[in-house]
């Protein structure tokens, strides 16, 4: 039997996180009624002018010097011409002769725990499409502008993909990088990062590309992985068949696993490029450039590798830890004020994960205050509060942000402390329990769990356990 | 050197234009690309080897807008451009995506 490899090759575009759009001064932002972040420019009137916002440019320039690109200083946009109604204007302007960014790489971790370098072919500026609502019943569809003119970015690869996992490798490192840039929050389901992925399969050893497809309308990493799995059986099974691939647009269904050939705009996917006469070129100076990449953020890697050694966290809770911005952020900010990193890696890696996951949340919607968290951490610090009390509280940080200094005081939860207080409770225990002294001193140590338990139940749970523990001994001992 | 468009030339970029031409314009629109291309032949007559393409008529660059949102609800004077609409969208014919 031949063997296949699959050849993968990524369209990514991105949608930058700008207040407004790519030309025009109407807000990007979502929810609004339809077309009320609309003007002259992004409804495509005729004697409107489009003038490029700076903040475009600039994340631009910040995701190809992240990725290792080469900047194009003098640049330009063009006009892709199209009809379909979502693109009020019949053309897009986008960049097709000098993009923005070129010839760039990023590293990826493969499965086997190896590295492998994804070329980036270019990277290029563009404006969004309107959205167009269909309704399963009526002769017509319904168009809303409000995206119209969104800034995109596109990120193209290099064909160095091999297999799903690499894809999904690839993917995870551009929103990384783009989300610690601030450039996008990359949000997959929510269509501000979506993925073509072109697939070609060819015998193992070949030298020559096989026939590739596009394929659309992935929504997720699982998505992305199902469709290269069932476009890749697709096409070996033509070719084992001595069928041809045919060179097209697919459309993925998640729901069926299945994908279908798109028809086609129109005919023919002739876009009559040519430079965009009402944009002026961009020259990007050396200083400008030096400018961005001094403001260049922290980046995950290097992140990580300071976690390890400025804090001394071990590989894994670094990893985790800076595998998601918002999280980072929160572990830099808590250890800040308590200076306990590892304390501060273990709520978070812990408790705030596990309650995360229940309640089925991402770590953008994690809304407690890195200060009371520190707070707790110094109440269990100061043993002013034990684990399980410091559990139950921080429930209530993680729901309410709640300030659990209060909320240890009014709830009378700080543990027993006060030695002479305890030492009457316990003597108390010991003198109620006489079979349990009697076992323990009989050499079953084991007795003095019970009357743990006994202590703690008398103290409502508030005693440092380490504490009673000492006492017991001592008065056992006896 | 007279340029010669094709039928099929004709039909295609009608349909990339979408436009639909009666007999006697498609007589005319033929007349005026032949014409075009000759005078774009005569153009490419001139050696601009070491030319660099020009991107734009005039001597500017580096027109930028910042990043400052300027609100307006526009979508009454949007709507009002609109040759059907049902509440706040713009209606076209149906469109259906992929299949």
């Amino acid at each position: 039997m031949k063997q296949f490899e699959t050849v993968i090759g990524l369209e990514v575009h991105v949608e930058l996180a700008t207040k407004t759009k790519i030309f025009c001064s109407c807000s990007t932002a979502f929810g609004g009624a339809p077309n009320s972040h609309t003007c002259p420019v992004c409804t495509g009137m005729p004697g409107s002018l489009p003038v490029l916002n700076k903040k475009v440019v600039e994340y631009a320039v910040a995701v190809g010097l992240a990725t290792n690109c080469t900047i194009t200083q003098n640049c330009k946009f063009d006009r892709k011409n199209y009809f379909y109604p979502d693109n009020p204007q019949n053309y897009q302007i986008s960049q097709l002769y000098l993009p923005i960014c070129r010839n760039g790489a990023v590293e990826i971790e493969t499965p086997d725990g190896g590295k492998k370098t994804v070329g980036i072919h270019e990277i290029h500026m563009e404006e969004d499409a309107g959205k167009l609502v269909h309704d399963d019943w009526g002769e017509n569809s319904l168009v809303d502008f409000n995206r119209s003119g969104v800034p995109l970015i596109e990120i193209v690869s290099e064909p160095d993909m091999r297999s799903a996992d690499e894809v999904i490798a690839y993917l995870e490192k551009l929103r990384m990088t783009i989300q610690y840039l601030g450039a996008s929050d990359c949000k997959l389901q929510e269509g501000s990062m979506r993925a073509d992925v072109n697939i070609s399969v060819r015998e193992v050893g070949a030298k020559e590309f096989g026939t590739r497809t596009e394929m659309k309308n992935l929504n997720s990493f699982k998505a992305i992985a199902r469709a290269i799995e069932a476009e890749t059986e697709r096409q070996i099974d033509l070719i084992e068949a001595g069928k041809e691939v045919v060179q097209e647009t697919r459309r993925w269904d998640d729901a069926k696993e299945y994908s279908y050939a798109m028809r086609s705009k129109e005919d023919a996917q002739d876009y009559r490029y040519f430079p965009e006469p009402d944009l002026v070129p961009i020259v990007i100076s050396d200083e400008w450039m030096e400018e961005i990449r001094s403001k260049q953020p922290e980046l995950r890697d290097e992140k990580k590798a300071r976690y390890i050694e400025e804090y001394q966290l071990p590989e894994y809770d670094a990893n985790i830890l800076t595998g998601n911005k918002h999280l980072a952020d929160l572990f830099e900010q808590t250890t800040e004020i308590c200076h306990a990193p590892k304390k501060v890696s273990n709520w978070l890696m812990g408790e705030t994960m596990r309650l995360m996951k229940e309640a089925d949340m991402e770590a953008e919607q994690l809304h407690f205050s890195p200060e009371n968290l520190a707070k707790l951490i110094g109440l269990t610090e100061q043993k002013a509060i034990n684990n399980s009390v410091a559990k139950e509280v921080f429930q209530h940080i993680f729901a309410e942000d709640i300030d659990p200094e209060a909320y240890v005081e009014e709830h009378g939860l700080k543990t027993v402390a006060d030695d002479g207080q305890l030492r009457g409770t316990i003597e108390k225990i010991v003198a109620d329990n006489p079979q349990s002294v009697e076992d323990y001193r009989a050499g079953k140590k084991k007795a003095i769990g019970f009357l743990v338990g006994q202590t703690m139940k008398a103290t409502q749970g508030k005693a440092d356990p380490g504490m009673v523990n000492r006492i017991l001994t001592e008065l056992l001992e006896q | 050197m007279a340029n010669v468009i094709s039928d099929e030339t004709l039909e295609y970029v009608g349909i990339l234009a979408k436009l639909e031409l009666a007999d006697d314009e498609k007589q005319r629109a033929k007349k005026d690309m032949e014409e075009m291309l000759d005078y774009i032949d005569k153009l490419n007559e001139l050696d601009t080897s070491n030319v660099e393409p020009m991107s734009h008529v005039f001597p500017v660059n580096n027109v930028f807008r910042e990043d400052e949102v300027v609100e307006r609800d526009g979508h009454e004077e949007t709507l009002a451009n609109a040759p059907e609409r049902n509440g706040n969208s713009f209606v076209v014919p149906k469109t259906i995506v992929g299949d």
